[in-house]
């Protein structure tokens, strides 16, 4: 379908924009879930301490739900950024550029946060 | 991809009287990037810190927080900045399923829930804040906290 100059150039629907509007969905439901307990079970810590913080997230199931959150938030945002970075970025050199960096930033940071969890639940972290 | 000038642009923002549905909209963008870049940024900087020790997870705190642990401006800006970007994006999302459903396009009822979603995610933050900050009321307004 389309136009031959549009299939030369590459443009045109990717045909994955409803997989991405489904994974935006997914992640948003998983937000809604695990984002209200991560706010709740902060709130309800005595304080942020090192101690109390490191201690509540060595138990194994604490540790899973936030792995689970970090996993969950740096998809959801890097979907985001990208409809972001598509609507508002028009010269296709810095939109590349910038996606690249939106993927580097979701997964590196992603990546730093499960890593950190898992320190901290194998007991790592002193 | 470069603009074509001879073509027509549709009305953009300024062309249009705004409404609760337009402000909403926009919001949700604005939070939704706030939350990814700044949210996304302390969480994986204080996930972080707390692996590396106690001594780097302290220095952490130490930007948001004066010496006795209660938050100073740097914290209180983005704290209350992060809670109300949290809960604009959290109701916008609760109403954007209800619209993803095929419900809630009513011009009435749109601008009814458009108006509840940024009015709801003020009284959040307020009541939350008011709160978390209560003993620190308390202590400034007349000493029984």
């Amino acid at each position: 379908m389309g136009t031959g100059l549009g299939r030369v150039r590459g443009l045109g629907s990717a045909k994955q924009g409803t997989h991405h509007w489904w994974m935006q969905r997914l992640t948003a439901a998983g937000n809604v879930l695990l984002m209200s307990w991560f706010v709740v079970s902060l709130l309800r810590l005595p304080d942020l301490s090192h101690a109390v913080v490191t201690e509540w997230l060595s138990k194994p199931l604490v540790a899973i739900a936030m792995i689970l959150l970090a996993g969950n938030v740096f998809w959801h945002l890097r979907l985001g950024l990208q409809v972001f970075i598509e609507d508002y970025v028009h010269n296709e050199a810095s939109k590349l550029g910038l996606l690249v960096l939106l993927n580097f930033f979701a997964v590196g940071a992603g990546a730093i946060a499960i890593f950190s969890i898992a320190r901290i639940a194998f007991g790592g972290a002193v | 991809m470069s603009r074509n000038h001879s073509r027509p642009l549709s009305p953009h923002l300024t062309h249009w009287r705004w409404g609760a549905n337009m402000l909403v909209s926009i919001l949700h963008r604005i939070t939704g990037f706030g939350l990814a870049i700044v949210g996304g940024l302390i969480f994986a900087g204080w996930l972080l810190s707390a692996a590396s020790g106690e001594e780097t997870y302290n220095w952490f705190l130490g930007l948001f927080t004066v010496e006795s642990g209660a938050i100073n401006i740097v914290g209180a800006v983005f704290g209350i900045g992060l809670t109300w970007a949290f809960f604009t994006h959290l109701f916008n999302g609760l109403r954007h399923f209800v619209l993803d459903a095929g419900a809630g396009y009513e011009l009435n009822t749109n601008r009814t829930w458009s108006i509840a979603v940024v009015a709801g995610a003020i009284l959040a933050t307020v009541a939350l804040w008011a709160w978390l900050l209560w003993p620190t009321i308390g202590a400034l307004v007349g000493g029984e906290g």
